[in-house]
């Protein structure tokens, strides 16, 4: 049994759980499934700066600080318990396409050679974590929502301007890869 | 449960929670006073969503990658599932005018248009496609041991609070 929960676990149960979030949190507490605004309620906690975007009572939308943490911690239980020893297992078109761009770690989920410590003060760290994190924070903040609360939030209530902001999200992540980042992959 | 109690919100809670509800998508009032620990539910949904988030390696770099290179299906099977799922879900609350546990009605906010979602959304799909994470995978990557990545996390931080300081000059 453990063994099986050590696997990577396949699709349809990780889009099954992640899609019961939506009625979890709307029946144990009328919530709408949201964590990009989490990094609004910390601004707002820690640095309103008489900024009118910050100036509300935090403390209300608490429970969603009380959601990301557990994510974390659930992260770090994965990890530490139930983490499979076997590298990351990539589509060859994949794997052949970053070897190519010197990337070929695939012992843990993110690729050593961009996410450590050791390349932070490097122009790859600059762009990859200082730059990459700005436009995600600006950016899910900008369209009022992130992956889960406008692709699988907006899209479960049938909201169209969520539909809109999902398709965005994918042509700027497809323009990136295809365009920007085999580019930035070899700086 | 036995701790609530109802309360009327004063036009100052009001201006409070309009203020919330810009841009957000998740804002939901309720009348309902409850002691702190009734948070620990949405901790105990959040443990099990991060498990999740590791053990079908949402929160992986390169299952980004391959999702947006189309060359594989897991990450448009996992959005797909969730997104039926939470359909479904949603479809079943209407119908059976379901209440919360503590027998309020459920609402969910109606979300307006504005071109923040066009700009914002191509914005942070460029990031993600960087970063290999949208807000939920950030806080997985640094519970699972990436310390690195609490560089891109309060990077994050500061988009959403610069975005907060430039609001009203934007296009909306």
């Amino acid at each position: 049994m453990l063994e099986a929960i050590k696997q990577p676990w396949p699709w349809y149960v990780a889009g099954a759980l992640i899609g019961l979030t939506v009625p979890y949190l709307l029946l144990v507490g009328n919530k709408s499934f949201g964590i990009s605004s989490s990094l609004r309620h910390m601004c707002a906690a820690c640095l309103p700066a008489n900024i009118k975007f910050f100036q509300y009572d935090w403390k209300k939308e608490v429970w969603n600080l009380f959601f990301v943490g557990g994510i974390a911690l659930g992260a770090l239980l994965a990890a530490q318990f139930l983490s499979d020893p076997n590298p990351v297992v990539l589509s060859e078109p994949t794997a052949a396409y970053l070897a190519e761009k010197g990337i070929t770690d695939t012992t843990s989920l993110m690729p050593s050679e961009i996410f450590s410590w050791d390349q932070l003060f490097t122009l790859r760290g600059l762009i990859f974590f200082v730059i990459g994190g700005f436009m995600v924070g600006f950016g899910t903040r900008y369209a009022g929502g992130c992956t889960s609360g406008h692709a699988i939030m907006g899209l479960s209530s049938l909201q169209w301007p969520s539909l809109i902001a999902t398709c965005c999200f994918m042509v700027g992540g497809i323009a990136m890869t295809w365009l920007i980042l085999p580019f930035l992959l070899t700086l | 449960m036995e701790q609530a109690f109802q309360h009327t919100p004063t036009p100052q809670e009001l201006a409070d929670l309009k203020a919330r509800e810009l841009d957000a998508i998740c804002v939901n009032e309720s009348e309902l006073v409850h002691p702190w620990w009734h948070n620990l539910k949405y901790a105990a949904w959040g443990i099990l969503f991060g498990i999740v988030f590791v053990k079908a390696e949402i929160v992986s770099w390169f299952r980004i990658q391959e999702m947006f290179r189309f060359e594989s299906f897991h990450m448009y099977g996992v959005i797909g599932t969730a997104v039926v799922v939470g359909l479904i879900s949603v479809l079943l609350i209407k119908r059976t005018k379901a209440k919360t546990i503590y027998g309020e009605e459920i609402h969910i906010p109606n979300k307006e248009f504005n071109k923040g979602q066009i700009y914002g959304g191509l914005l942070f799909g460029l990031g993600w496609a960087i970063t290999g994470a949208c807000p939920g995978p950030l806080f997985a990557q640094m519970g699972a041991g990436f310390g690195v990545i609490s560089i891109t996390f309060l990077s994050a931080v500061a988009g959403t609070w610069v975005y907060g300081l430039l609001r009203d000059k934007l296009p909306h």
